[in-house]
């Protein structure tokens, strides 16, 4: 009787509440930190983005249209699947991400704390940050005035390599919460705990479509990204020179909002600098109403 | 009356589904795509349609995409019958045909003499083409005499319109019945006339399912037995269903590998594929998609091959 062989997950796409390969059929092989492989991750190609966004811009308004108080439950829901698969999350941080310490507080489980941490602080926004961002305007007139966010759509997040599920995480919670959809392209050098993370997503009542999980070598979809017209923002941190350039080149046509942003490692752990609604603010379109005051 | 072949629907299936894993790239593609928008029905067959939605709808039709006006118009606009004078007007002069469909669209359950009478109106109103709907209840109950008289009525009421025969593939339960009542619609019109030009259709969209590569490829053939046997070019139109622009491209593609090679021209050159045959069904004469959402995707992998940048839906007119 020989040894028993490994059995070794192949982690693949999350497209619309399901979990397809990418319909390129690469995948790529995936290394831990001392070069032993890990496993095989699916490598999306542009299509498998496309496929995405399409799923993402169905979902789109029925999760907008969910009341405010729904999608904070249905992120608490998220914070609680994350905190279930704690230790299958810290254990491939550990083994694999750049710049993770291994044990202190910044280390894999310090990451996933900070994930479940992150998802709860912004399911407690969705129903308070129109309140905060929204305003009642003083018009001389017989008006009321006043001024409420609505989600921008189809958000496209291009999460960084280090801490690789921690940004995906914060770059993807705030726009989530205001109702937008979100397509996730999670950092090449580490893409193993976003895929375990989307199974956590598939099991939290997030209706299919609403957030979108590929894997690839981020490069080759940026600018594809970037040009397509039916992404309405993005959300970015950790980008190159390369890759911000080919961001600027493609929403030159469109339009569409980004931001870009960058943190040190340490920084993305900080709930004052990354929980607040200037988070939720960039992906938010303002919208003003007159009314008439006594009708 | 006549014999139909049975249809091995297990057969049927896996060869409709070879049709689609073909690989269509590049040059090919566009030219597909360009046929499938020539051989376009715009369809609204909506209770709330307006005359404002229909004259929409007609500029759609002339010219799909405003920012490329190098593309080629649809091949005609289907409407519902009160609404004929309105697509008349707003479609003349532009070679974008009427199609209305009639006889008491999409029940059928109306007597004969006002389905008749909704026809002969359509047609006074300026529709170059009529939709009708068989008798179902009659066709499955075996009255089979009765479906076709109404099919050759329908067809003398035509008078110069071309004639679409739907045969709701979605209530007739077997593919045996789909090419038992094709055979019996392209004879019944044959009897009142002639059947070329003339076409049959799979759905009128309001059942489901409506057209489907199967029933298609069944249709297809009776077609193809239906030219060798009298040289008569019979027309095909699959509606209901088709939404993506890859479909559109499985369906050309089952045309071309089903009618195809059926025509060698005599000089061996020319042709679609420079293959040096003629195959009319590759033309809007003979092939139409009944379709209303099917334009804005075919519009939208038009501009990806010309561009290089997904568009959005909204980049596109709804009508």
């Amino acid at each position: 009787m020989s040894d028993r062989l490994e059995v070794l997950k192949t982690s693949k796409l999350f497209i619309d509440g399901k979990f397809p390969r990418s319909e390129s059929g690469r995948s790529m092989i995936v290394h831990d930190r001392a070069g032993k492989v890990l496993a095989h991750a699916s490598r999306a190609s542009r299509k498998d983005l496309r496929e995405a966004v399409e799923a993402a811009r169905r979902a789109q308004p029925g999760w907008a249209g969910a009341t405010a108080y729904n999608r904070g439950q249905v992120l608490y829901r998220l914070a609680e699947m994350v905190e279930g698969k704690a230790a299958e999350l810290a254990a491939l941080i550990d083994a694999c991400e750049s710049g993770a310490p291994g044990t202190a507080a910044e280390g894999g489980a310090g990451e996933v704390r900070a994930c479940v941490d992150r998802l709860v602080a912004y399911a407690g926004w969705a129903d308070k940050y129109s309140q905060v961002l929204g305003c009642n305007n003083p018009v001389a007139g017989p008006y009321y005035n006043f001024t409420v966010p609505e989600p921008t759509g189809v958000v496209c997040v291009l999460a960084p390599a280090s801490p690789s599920l921690l940004g995906l995480v914060a770059l993807a919670a705030p726009a989530l919460c205001a109702g937008n959809a979100v397509v996730a392209v999670a950092s090449g050098a580490s893409p193993l705990p976003a895929a375990v993370f989307a199974e956590g997503v598939a099991t939290c009542d997030l209706p299919g479509g609403v957030l979108n999980i590929l894997t690839t070598q981020q490069d080759e979809l940026t600018s594809h990204a970037a040009s397509h017209r039916d992404i309405d923002a993005i959300h970015a941190a950790g980008l190159d020179a390369k890759n911000t350039e080919l961001v600027r080149a493609g929403v030159a046509e469109n339009l569409k909002r980004v931001v870009v942003r960058s943190l040190d490692r340490a920084d993305w752990f900080d709930p004052r600098l990354c929980e607040n609604p200037w988070w939720i603010e960039g992906f938010v379109e303002m919208k003003t109403m007159w009314h008439p005051a006594s009708v | 009356m006549f014999e139909s072949p049975s249809v091995d629907a297990v057969m049927a299936a896996e060869r409709a589904a070879s049709f689609t894993k073909r690989s269509i790239k590049s040059d090919a593609k566009r030219a597909g795509l360009e046929l499938a928008l020539s051989m376009l029905d715009l369809t609204t067959l909506e209770g709330k349609d307006s005359p404002e939605k229909v004259r929409a709808l007609c500029r759609k039709a002339i010219t799909p995409d405003a920012s490329d006006p190098g593309l080629p118009s649809c091949a005609a606009v289907c409407v519902y019958p009160a609404l004929v004078k309105t697509a008349r007007k707003a479609l003349a002069g532009s070679g974008v045909k009427v199609a209305s469909v009639a006889t008491g669209f999409p029940s059928g359950q109306f007597p004969l003499e006002i389905r008749l009478e909704d026809v002969r109106r359509a047609v006074g109103d300026g529709a170059d083409e009529i939709d009708m709907v068989i008798n179902r209840g009659a066709f499955l109950a075996g009255r089979y005499r009765e479906v076709a008289d109404e099919i050759s009525l329908v067809k003398e009421a035509c008078d110069h319109a071309h004639l679409k025969v739907i045969l709701e593939t979605g209530e007739l339960e077997t593919l045996d019945n789909v090419r038992r009542a094709s055979d019996l619609a392209i004879r019944a019109m044959n009897e009142a006339g002639g059947a070329h030009g003339h076409f049959i259709k799979t759905s009128t969209g309001k059942v489901q399912p409506a057209a489907t590569m199967s029933v298609t490829l069944v249709m297809l053939e009776a077609i193809r037995d239906w030219y060798l046997e009298t040289g008569q070019v019979v027309g095909m139109k699959p509606a209901g269903g088709i939404r993506t622009a890859k479909q559109s491209l499985h369906y050309l593609v089952m045309v071309k590998e089903t009618l195809g090679g059926l025509m060698p021209s005599a000089n061996g050159a020319g042709g679609i594929d420079g293959s040096g045959e003629h195959c009319p069904w590759l033309t809007a004469d003979f092939f139409r998609f009944g379709a209303s959402t099917l334009a804005n995707d075919v519009l939208r992998q038009l501009a990806w091959l010309k561009r290089g940048v997904y568009m959005a839906s909204h980049d596109f007119s709804e009508a």
